[in-house]
């Protein structure tokens, strides 16, 4: 896991949903490439085609409600997101994010203090989040000991096997 | 101090300490994926390199969502399902004539009882809790993990309890109690809690609309929705279980984060406007909102009772020449029982689609795909942006009887308003 991530900032405001991140009538598919085509593309059409390699993600509260489907974190991925900073995520977006080895910060005071445009440059092992352009740096919320171990494994997949002896 | 319901389950399914905000390894008693879910799980799965899921009888995996294949990729995704069940010796699959969709099929074959522990690579698997199970949404790489070892890590959650008191209005069901609930508390009301139903008003609601509530905590925010067992629960698993269950009630000095007490009697027929589900308004306050498509089924309202109360306004009379009312059952079941009850009759002379089972429409798949422009009420669960089609498409969510009397009218109305 690449420790310091830099990128520019996609700013979103509040209850962006997993139908925005990835509309489901694309969902007849599965690899993180195929749904990175059509990534934001409800509320943002021209993400998927502007979108660069670790570009973030910067949202208000709860993000990543509604369904369960993985290929919202994987269409991130796909895209080259490198992070997703945002004032609260919803649940299951959450645990997916962390299993598929998306990095993902709660920080309400970086998302509100950052715009589209701005140059973010995250500390995943300080759990910071500095802004670039403003020079401002913020904490994000630590993840619980358990958590990073999976994040530190690069996912569960990988924690699991590693917990299977396999 | 007492627990809650949510602690009282986990705690029966797990070693550790249980207390909300506490991460727990649980035993799970079903693991569930569908056709656009499963085929990540699979892929996942086959990395673990396990050769064997944990329980062939404790997998369940339901081809609903894009089937009837709608193309020739969830041709290959409905393939990739059947090919992995038919390798693991999956117990719990139905091929297309038989299957239904997955959270009105689970409850009624038995296969989640009360005091279960279930997770499915699907938000609503919430459903599951009016029978007293802590069911919950997970991801597809969450339930490749449970598939292969048979538990899965979660936080303990809080429990908001909300406490419905009074007598119904006429057509008043689960829909409009949920709908008007999100609408109190709205979509993050209970993010990452579990939601308790109780009081008089629901000990009084049938199962069928239990269903409906539990299934739309997710639209909270909820990590699960549940109910307290009681004779309507009894009467509804008995017959279906194959299995001994049991019934955890909450203690009464469990420790809430919440209490939230309605007075349900005072809430009319409810329409959650676009886009959000929170948007809930009174049907009747809805003004003159003209419509293109009305769906009646899903997950949240394709049970039998469901369809009953769509019969008795469509019944005898006739979807405006200007709609498109698409009634989709939601199991085999279900759909039989209508055809021999004369509902599917009822429906087709009124000038519906009465359809196979499929989640199809709800999620902008097929059956049911709206164009740009285009309004539908629908018995769904999720109003979002582009959620049944064109990104300007709109979705009202209510419950049977206000979908049937809008596809009657033309434009949103209770059924007060087309019933002679």
């Amino acid at each position: 896991m690449a420790a310091l991530l830099r990128g520019r900032a996609w700013k979103y405001g509040d209850n962006v949903d997993t139908d925005a991140v990835i509309p489901a009538r694309y969902l007849n598919v599965s690899t993180p490439e195929a749904l990175a085509e059509h990534c934001m593309e409800d509320i943002d059409a021209g993400f998927a085609q502007r979108v660069r390699a670790g570009d973030m993600i910067v949202a208000g509260a709860n993000f990543g409600c509604g369904s369960s489907r993985e290929h919202a974190p994987l269409a991130l991925k796909g895209a080259g997101v490198s992070c997703v900073i945002a004032s609260s995520f919803a649940r299951i977006f959450h645990r997916n994010a962390i299993n598929i080895g998306l990095p993902i910060l709660e920080c309400p005071e970086a998302a509100s203090a950052s715009e589209t445009g701005h140059m973010l440059e995250v500390d995943l092992e300080q759990g910071t989040v500095t802004n670039l352009d403003t020079g401002q740096t913020f904490e994000a919320e630590p993840y619980p000991p358990f958590l990073l171990g999976i994040v530190e494994a690069g996912g569960l997949i990988p924690y699991t096997r590693a917990k299977l002896g396999a | 101090m007492g627990q809650t319901i949510a602690e009282k389950i986990l705690a029966a399914h797990t070693s550790g300490e249980v207390a909300s905000g506490k991460l727990v390894e649980v035993q799970v008693d079903m693991v569930l994926a569908n056709d656009i879910t499963a085929p990540i799980s699979i892929r996942e799965f086959a990395k673990l390199g396990v050769k064997k899921v944990f329980d062939r009888s404790k997998v369940a995996l339901v081809p609903d969502h894009f089937a009837p294949n709608k193309d020739i990729k969830a041709a290959e995704q409905c393939k990739a399902l059947r090919e992995f069940a038919k390798r693991y010796g999956i117990v719990n699959y139905w091929e297309v004539g038989r299957m239904g969709i997955e959270h009105v099929l689970l409850p009624e074959q038995g296969l989640v009882l009360p005091g279960d522990v279930v997770i499915g690579a699907d938000s609503h698997t919430c459903t599951y809790g009016a029978l007293g199970a802590f069911a919950t949404g997970m991801g597809s790489t969450d339930i490749a993990v449970a598939m292969a070892t048979g538990s899965i890590w979660m936080k303990v959650p809080e429990t908001i309890r909300v406490i419905y008191r009074g007598e119904r209005q006429p057509w008043v069901g689960g829909k409009d109690l949920i709908l008007y609930t999100i609408g109190l508390i709205g979509v993050e009301g209970a993010r990452y809690q579990a939601i308790e139903f109780a009081g008089p008003t629901i000990a009084a609601l049938p199962m069928s609309g239990r269903f409906t509530m539990s299934n739309m905590a997710i639209e909270a925010g909820g990590k699960a929705g549940l109910f307290e067992v009681d004779e309507a629960t009894r009467s509804y698993v008995e017959g279906r279980a194959h299995r001994s269950w049991t019934a955890y009630d909450a203690d009464p000095d469990a420790d809430y984060a919440r209490v939230v007490e309605i007075d349900a009697s005072e809430i009319e027929l409810q329409v959650s406007f676009p886009h959000l589900p929170s948007n809930a308004r009174p049907a009747g306050a809805a003004g003159t909102i003209q419509i293109d498509q009305v769906v009646i089924g899903s997950c949240t309202n394709g049970r039998w009772n469901d369809l009953v109360e769509a019969a008795r306004v469509l019944g005898g009379r006739q979807v405006h020449k200007d709609v498109r009312c698409i009634v989709i059952p939601g199991t085999q079941e279900i759909y039989l029982r209508a055809v021999r009850e004369g509902l599917a009759a009822a429906f087709v002379e009124a000038g519906a689609v009465f359809s196979t089972p499929t989640c199809g429409p709800c999620l902008g798949g097929h059956m049911g795909v709206l164009a740009a422009g285009e309004r539908c009420v629908s018995t769904t669960n999720r109003n979002f942006v582009g959620r049944m089609g064109h990104v300007e498409s709109e979705v009202y969510l209510a419950g049977p009887a206000v979908a049937a009397a809008s596809a009657v009218a033309g434009r949103i109305v209770g059924p007060e308003e087309v019933l002679d």
